[in-house]
């Protein structure tokens, strides 16, 4: 069977020619940005707080938990609603509040903010008890879009997104199965 | 390319360019009658159509507003999309997978066979199999169905394979690769399946049958068919004897327009026909259009549905090559043993990455949800196309609060499942689920029903003016000029993908419309 190779590719070009903000998930993974660290959100959250930039995307991760996908997809998943907030006062409010009231609950059963709980388990109990809450619903609806619409992530599932413009399967294994029982 | 006037009151307008209404369009224009279409959506030619799920449903599907109401899950995982189609010109035949099967003999009689069914309005249609087997043929042919007219079957992808190899396992007998409105070697001027994937985003190299670049293309060539894009019904007109005279629509600038017409057409889905018709109530018909019998969005069905997918502990790549790779039709058959009433059919599906993160199980998270997707290539999947009852509350109304950017009452659509339907999908998983665990499954899923694809019976045909909208025709028992020509004419909806029926109608239709005419009947 014709395998889809999953690795991360990262052209060098990718750092010299683009900003910050442009950088693809999969090269800031390769540099190394990860959720717990709340100053690389410093440099970039211009309206929401970088904490709250950080609780947003550990979130993510704790709404749809994939291992093999690097804190950068969820890290870009969550990051334009620092942009969208600039814009909304009302998603601004609805997104610190939902934050606040995220860490006040974990205060209160596990001493410390939502971002500092260790065990995914126990981050999960306190969304559990926020399920219908406006943050919670707005971002379980749009991460399907903002995490799982990206080529990067389609890769690392094996699901190799547009075909027509490679002639689709019909020379490229729409029929190689090879390890079925014989009928 | 034609061009009509809108006073031209020997047109007939056909609302809606789909399987239904661009089949008509074209039939009447090659019998040199003149047609104007009018389509609410744009035309979307293949070059535009887009190889991504959530720009190909930007592109393509229905988002206006729309209500539900009832106990079956859509309206609680998606209530204002209940249904996943087109609106664009071609309409739901630029997304549809392209399975074109037959009805029974006995699913057009569906009261008899079935029996009375408590809760159910089960009726007979009007025609039977060997009326329709003609138009059939006709509909075969036209659309270049494999497995009929001498064209092979197309041949089975890797979800096909494992669908096959499970279901030849559990015994099924009736197992293939379908009878698909694809072409499996080049026909009509059309190419062959190139094996893309993405049959329900447009297909890129036209082998799929879809109206939009055949029958439409064809119509107009004759000079006698003009299709209007963007530009949305509102209203249909009669006249002081109870004719219908015309119909008034938006244009694509926002402007009312107003085209008379000898005869209206309405084929704009099982969703937006009977809202047409209550939202053209008059002092004359204060119940709506074709409504003395009050069946106008009753009896709404959409085939029970529902998918299951498996989990295996190797690569299947079910994306790969046609979504609706083949079929096992061992449990078509009306069986009342199995404790329902008639049938359905397993048909393979797949959805790629971003909608399989939406529909698997909607509403869903966590490592239960996400623990499903991280096996993503190693699935297959298929579809249960079973017959659902129809019930006179299922039924599309005008929602009483919602309106759409013309004003107009939307569609708001009422649907509870029957016990029957909820035994027939019970039985649906346990064997969607075997098939793929007698070939190794270690996990599969019972998915809850999309957004229906299959909307019908709305209008339905009778042959009793009191138990329907339409007679055996199309032809609607209260306005002689006013016909009905999509699925909402279904009287039931057997065990099979309507698309290949809804054309067989529209060809049978436009023989009989053009009989009517000549014979200035209407």
């Amino acid at each position: 069977m014709r395998e889809v190779d999953k690795r991360t590719r990262v052209s060098r070009r990718v750092f010299l020619r683009t900003g910050a903000t442009a950088v693809p998930a999969a090269a800031a993974a390769a540099a190394g940005m990860t959720i717990g660290a709340e100053e690389s959100w410093a440099q970039s959250a211009m309206t929401l707080k970088p904490h709250t930039m950080a609780t947003l995307a550990r979130m993510a991760r704790d709404i749809y938990p994939h291992d093999r996908l690097a804190d950068v997809y969820y890290i870009k998943a969550v990051g334009g609603y620092d942009a969208m907030a600039a814009k909304d006062a009302k998603l601004a409010k609805l997104i610190e509040d939902g934050v606040a009231a995220l860490d006040a609950a974990a205060q209160k059963s596990q001493k410390t903010t939502y971002v500092m709980v260790p065990w995914e388990n126990d981050r999960v109990a306190l969304l559990t008890a926020q399920e219908k809450s406006p943050l919670f619903q707005k971002l379980h609806g749009d991460l399907l879009v903002t995490l799982y619409n990206n080529p990067e992530v389609w890769t690392k599932f094996g699901y190799e997104g547009s075909s027509a413009d490679k002639g689709g399967y019909i020379n490229r294994g729409f029929n190689d199965i090879n390890w079925l029982p014989q009928a | 390319m034609a061009k009509f006037d809108l006073t031209d009151d020997s047109v007939v307008c056909i609302i809606g360019s789909g399987a239904g209404g661009g089949t008509l369009g074209n039939e009447l224009a090659q019998k040199g009658i003149k047609v104007v279409i009018l389509e609410a959506g744009g035309r979307h030619e293949i070059a535009d159509f887009i190889n991504d799920e959530w720009a190909s449903f930007t592109q393509l599907a229905w988002a206006d507003a729309r209500t539900t109401s009832g106990t079956w899950r859509v309206a609680h995982d998606f209530p204002n999309l209940p249904a996943w189609i087109v609106k664009a010109v071609g309409g739901t035949t630029t997304h549809w997978a392209g399975a074109s099967l037959r009805f029974q003999d006995y699913e057009f009689r569906a009261r008899t066979t079935y029996g009375q069914v408590a809760g159910a309005n089960l009726l007979d249609w009007p025609i039977t199999l060997a009326d329709m087997e003609p138009w059939y043929a006709k509909a075969e042919d036209k659309m270049g169905t494999t497995g009929t007219n001498g064209i092979p079957r197309l041949p089975g992808n890797n979800n096909y394979k494992v669908l096959e190899a499970g279901a030849k396992k559990l015994g099924y007998k009736e197992v293939h690769t379908g009878n698909m409105s694809i072409n499996s070697q080049p026909r009509h001027e059309r190419g062959a399946c190139q094996q893309i994937g993405f049959c329900f985003q447009g297909c890129k190299s036209g082998a799929k049958w879809s109206t939009l670049y055949t029958e439409i293309p064809a119509g107009e060539a004759t000079g006698n068919l003009e299709v209007r894009p963007n530009s949305m019904v509102v209203h249909i007109e009669h006249d002081a004897s109870g004719k219908v005279a015309g119909v008034v629509y938006v244009d694509a600038d926002g402007k009312t327009q107003r085209q008379k017409a000898r005869l209206v057409a309405v084929a704009g889905n099982s969703l937006e026909s009977p809202r047409l018709l209550l939202n053209s109530a008059s002092g004359k018909f204060p119940n709506g259009l074709a409504n003395s019998s009050g069946q106008v969005g009753r009896n709404y069905m959409r085939h029970l549905t529902g998918s299951v997918y498996g989990v295996f502990d190797k690569p299947v790549h079910m994306y790969r090559g046609t979504t609706m790779a083949g079929i096992v039709r061992d449990e078509a058959p009306n069986n009342p043993k199995r404790g329902f009433v008639g049938g359905y059919e397993l048909e393979t599906l797949s959805l790629g990455l971003p909608f399989m993160a939406a529909f698997l199980n909607p509403g869903g998270w966590g490592r239960s949800l996400t623990s499903a997707l991280d096996d993503y290539e190693n699935m297959a999947g298929l579809w249960i196309v079973g017959e659902d009852m129809p019930q006179e509350t299922n039924r599309v109304t005008l929602d009483p609060k919602v309106k759409d950017k013309n004003g107009m009452p939307v569609a708001s659509v009422h649907y509870d499942d029957h016990p029957n339907d909820l035994a027939m999908r019970a039985h649906a998983y346990r064997q969607g689920s075997a098939i793929y665990e007698a070939v190794g499954a270690v996990r599969t899923f019972p998915t809850p029903p999309y957004p229906s694809t299959h909307n019908l019976g709305t209008n339905r045909m009778s042959a009793n003016p009191r138990d329907g909208v339409v007679n055996k025709w199309g032809q609607t028992h209260d306005i002689k000029n006013l016909f009905v020509s999509d699925g909402s004419q279904f009287t039931s909806g057997a065990a099979c993908n309507p698309t290949l029926t809804i054309v067989a109608l529209a060809i049978r239709q436009a023989d009989t419309i053009a009989g009517m005419m000549g014979r200035k009947d209407i």
